[in-house]
């Protein structure tokens, strides 16, 4: 019985190492992935630094330690003539030495970690841009303050270098907000106005997303922050502060924008447009709509929290039909919103193709 | 119909006592072995319910856009998973085992309060069947086992808009957990007399065996630690149906209340679930290495001082909620604290072995597993300690990787290692020790197949409490990983069931002492008469029946204290 599980170990040691060495090395190339390891801005540098530095002392230490318990196992195994081991009972120099080591270790630790703490408490120049982040079952919301309180949702557009500082704000349950690739979380809680800050270093896109766990559909509580250089990002505010374009008379669109605002689909109960259903931005009408602004719903590309995106090109339609309805993303959200986010707020009188096709045209307008 | 003689050769038959049938037995019962074995049965049933539930979660998130559960469904099954694992498999296993081992081990007839002992067990057994019960109500509770405020609250309560828990759902949490709570302070308060007032003569502290030492700490911990619980519970069900605003923000209250009550319970909590774990191995390490254990008053004392400062940690569970930077400051550095009597405890678990003769049977894998596995539990743990990583790395599946490790790769393996250990002295038989390396292995491979991607799941930017995730995040692979891994652990866990069946029936006679161990449990009959002893042992050294058995080289002779 003895030898095979001498040799069992020495297998599977090796297929355990083969498997951690191979998740390693997929964690250091997940290229699709929100990785915090591959960061695009300073506060997701230094916790990354900070990271690879505890590793190292971590992998000394468990080398150490494992190192030294398997080795013990392997050399004292009882055999057939070993002899009977001495009463060892202790050693206090020894376990003097074993206090003091690890506490030099892990003082270390201790300092990188209160120097960066102090270091990404603060930006080091003040906000260039300001928004407020609004926490809702289960969307984003983000209002431009120092842009004329425009707002988006789902999507967080901002210039690449600049300083952005975001006030943290709910009115329901506790959520945290995240981007893994540019700054670790903050709790969003109600009645605790939290700010956090992040600059992206580099134009893309990246992942943002609840981490706080806020009911059924935590899971879809996604969001983009979409890093453009300083002159798109301003093109863009100008477009974002506009009111949405009237569609031209008699156009696929046009319908949409009746049937928006009619009780047959029963939208506006619900969603406001600035230049359909609201006169602008500060309407007091608004403030009593509870789902997202759709003023300029065609330029993002997710739909409620990340559980569908919004994608024209699989949504195109032809002589007033879709092409393939069933590719595309917002005929299923607009079909059946509760088959596709159960326990949303989102609800919609059954629709006709139709009718549906109505409202894509007219939603892909909003750009 | 029993009979009863009640003069001189008068006998009358007479109405048989509850007590005298097989179940009555079972349900009048006060002795603590029997008792012990009930809540042992109990804890293992909910491992399995515990487990049943991981496997659900596991199969959902197999692959990315999972349909096996709705998120309705889901979010019930990880929060009765976690406070099934915690409450009613943990807490009763080690109570289970401290009942039986610990009067025992000091030389007692009993716990002190034998009567509080049974009522502490039926609660438990009632507060575990009224938990999970919900089920049947298609109300389980759903808001995680951390169970955060105002999520928890009633609808009507928290505002326009606001999907909170209208359900009975947090109800069946609440009431569940203060019987719990009553159940624990009752064995707490039985497990300090016992141990403070009934060892042996000659067994002073300094003598107690190292899970004894364990189980009075986690005692200390439990009567400090569960009131903050109870108290936050109590609130919530206020909140819920009184109407009072404890934890609402609109009204003047503050949902951080909650956090803040709630860890200061749950952290001391974490170290009541390891602490014992701590003591077992501490007892099964030196049987199995054939040594006294490497520096006793060290690996006492760190136990200690590991329970004192796990009050002081709590916040580091809340490093995200906004603290200013000097109380974060604090709790990082209380974290890293605790750091060091937890590494010294390794330290001289590795030595004991080290130069020892180690007969590798399962109780002996089991502990070494834990050292191996808890290890990695205590490195990532560090990690989340260092502030900055902390804010990537909670609240994603690095923190379900370091709390696994911690939970199932050591407290787990701490139980398996103290069920193939004690399992002879409970019933007479030893369980077989070739399904026991089997079941070793399997569980070694499963714990680090299913745990160890999540490291790299949580980095790679995976939150936790998620029903479902999209495909094209590079996290499809890992994911899978994990789930073959959850069902070899499940493999593992059936080995065991094998095992106890086929050696409950044809198991080897194990006779009182199979191991050649040191301390008193082990100095009576497998099982154990009621009475426990015969005789009032005498204690001269930590390892009384190790001096027994060798008078010549007694401990009392060579060792110094």
């Amino acid at each position: 019985m003895r030898m095979p599980l001498f040799r069992g170990v020495k297998r599977w040691g090796k297929l355990i190492s083969a498997l951690l060495l191979s998740s390693l090395f997929l964690a250091a190339c997940g290229e699709n992935s929100p990785s915090v390891l591959n960061p695009a801005g300073p506060v997701a540098d230094r916790e990354r630094i900070l990271f690879w530095f505890i590793l190292i002392v971590a992998t000394i230490v468990f080398v150490a330690v494992e190192g030294m318990l398997i080795y013990s196992i392997f050399r004292f195994r009882e055999r057939p003539n070993s002899p009977m081991p001495r009463q060892i009972h202790g050693n206090n120099t020894i376990e003097v030495i074993w206090t003091v080591a690890p506490s030099i270790f892990l003082f270390a630790v201790l300092i990188g970690t209160i120097y960066t703490m102090i270091n990404l408490a603060q930006p080091k120049t003040p906000a260039d841009l300001e928004v407020r982040v609004v926490g809702h079952q289960w969307w984003w919301e983000f209002d431009y303050v120092s842009q004329g309180n425009f707002v988006t949702a789902d999507s967080l557009e901002v210039p690449t270098g600049a300083v952005v500082q975001l006030d943290l704000v709910s009115n329901n349950v506790i959520h945290s907000f995240w981007i893994p690739q540019l700054t670790g979380k903050t709790d969003v809680i109600p009645g605790h106005n939290n700010h956090m800050w992040f600059t992206a270093d580099r134009t893309g896109n990246f992942f943002g997303a609840c981490a706080e766990y806020c009911g059924d559909q935590h899971a879809h509580m996604r969001f983009d922050v979409i890093a453009v250089d300083q002159n798109t990002f301003m093109t863009w505010v100008h477009t974002q502060q506009a009111s949405a374009v009237t569609p031209a008379a008699g156009s696929l669109a046009e319908q949409g924008a009746k049937l928006f605002g009619s009780a047959a689909a029963g939208c506006s109960s619900c969603h406001g447009i600035v230049g359909n259903n609201l006169t602008s931005y500060a309407d007091p009408k608004g403030a009593a709509l509870i789902g997202p602004n759709l003023t300029h719903f065609g330029s993002r590309r997710l739909i409620a929290g990340g559980v569908l995106t919004w994608d024209p090109a699989s949504c195109q339609i032809v002589n007033n039909q879709l092409v393939n309805k069933n590719n595309c993303g917002l005929y299923q959200w607009l079909q059946n919103p509760q088959a596709i986010k159960p326990g949303s707020d989102m609800v919609i009188n059954q629709l006709t193709d139709a009718q549906i096709t109505q409202l894509i045209a007219y939603l892909e307008s909003l750009q | 119909m029993a009979t009863r003689t009640i003069g001189e050769g008068v006998v009358v038959e007479r109405q048989r006592r509850l007590s005298e049938t097989y179940v009555g037995r079972w349900i009048t019962t006060t002795d603590h072995k029997l008792i012990g074995i009930m809540y042992m049965v109990t804890a293992f049933f909910f491992f399995l319910v515990g487990g049943l539930e991981a496997l659900l979660i596991r199969t959902q998130l197999a692959v990315p856009d999972g349909k096996v559960l709705d998120p309705a469904t889901y979010d019930q099954i990880f929060t009765m998973h976690g406070t099934t694992m915690i409450f009613l498999f943990v807490m009763p296993m080690l109570t289970g085992l401290g009942n039986y081992v610990v009067p025992l081990m000091i030389g007692a007839r009993d716990m002190a309060f034998p009567r509080l002992n049974a009522f502490g067990y039926w609660i438990v057994l009632f507060g575990g069947l009224f938990l999970t019960s919900s089920f049947l109500f298609g109300q389980a509770p759903n808001a995680g086992w951390f169970s955060y405020a105002p999520l928890t609250e009633l609808t009507s309560a928290c505002g326009n808009a606001v999907k909170c828990t209208p359900g009975l759902n947090m109800d069946f949490w609440v009431l569940g957990i203060l019987l719990l709570g009553i159940s624990s302070i009752a064995a707490s308060v039985n497990f300090v007399v016992t141990i403070l007032k009934l060892r042996a003569p000659g067994m002073s502290i300094n003598r107690m065996p190292l899970f004894t030492w364990m189980t009075l700490v986690t005692s200390f911990l439990l009567l400090f630690a569960i009131p903050s619980l109870t108290a936050a519970a109590g609130l919530l069900l206020l909140d819920r149906h009184l109407g009072t605003h404890f934890y609402q923000q609109a009204f003047g209250g503050d949902p951080l209340l909650w956090q803040h009550l709630f860890w200061s319970f749950g952290h001391p909590e974490v170290y009541i679930l390891i602490l014992p774990a701590f003591g077992i191995i501490s007892e099964v390490l030196p049987v199995f290495s054939r040594k006294p254990i490497f520096g006793y008053t060290f690996v006492a004392w760190s136990g200690v001082a590991i329970g004192f400062l796990s009050f002081t940690v709590w916040a580091h569970h809340m490093f995200a909620v906004g603290l200013p930077t000097v109380a974060q400051a604090f709790f990082a550095t209380s974290t890293t604290l605790i750091a060091i009597p937890t590494a010294v405890k390794i330290f001289n678990w590795v030595a004991t072995v080290y130069g020892g003769k180690l007969s590798l049977k399962a109780p002996m894998l089991f502990a070494l597993g834990f050292i191996a596995m808890f290890l990695i539990g205590g490195l990532n743990g560090v990690a989340l300690a260092v502030v900055p990583f902390d804010y990537q790395a909670t609240d994603t599946y690095f923190v379900v990787s370091h709390l696994h490790y911690v939970l199932f790769g050591g407290t787990a393996f701490g139980v398996f290692s103290a069920l193939y250990y004690w399992f002879p002295k409970m019933t007479g038989k030893l369980l077989s020790n070739r399904l026991g390396v089997w079941q070793f292995w399997l569980m070694l491979i499963g714990v680090n197949l299913t745990f160890f991607p999540m490291h790299i799941l949580g980095l790679l930017g995976m939150p936790r409490r998620y029903y479902t995730y999209s495909g094209n995040l590079g996290w499809n692979e890992l994911n899978l990983m994990a789930t073959v891994g959850a069902f070899i652990i499940a493999a593992a866990i059936l080995v065991f069931i094998w095992n106890v069946i086929v050696s409950l029936r044809s198991g080897e006679q194990s006779g009182s002492d199979p191991w050649d161990a040191f301390t008193l449990e082990w100095d009576t009959t497998s099982p154990p008469q009621p009475y426990n002893f015969a005789t009032v042992p005498i204690v001269r050294s930590r390892r009384p029946f190790y001096d027994k058995k060798n008078p010549d080289i007694a401990d009392w002779k060579t060792a110094t204290h």
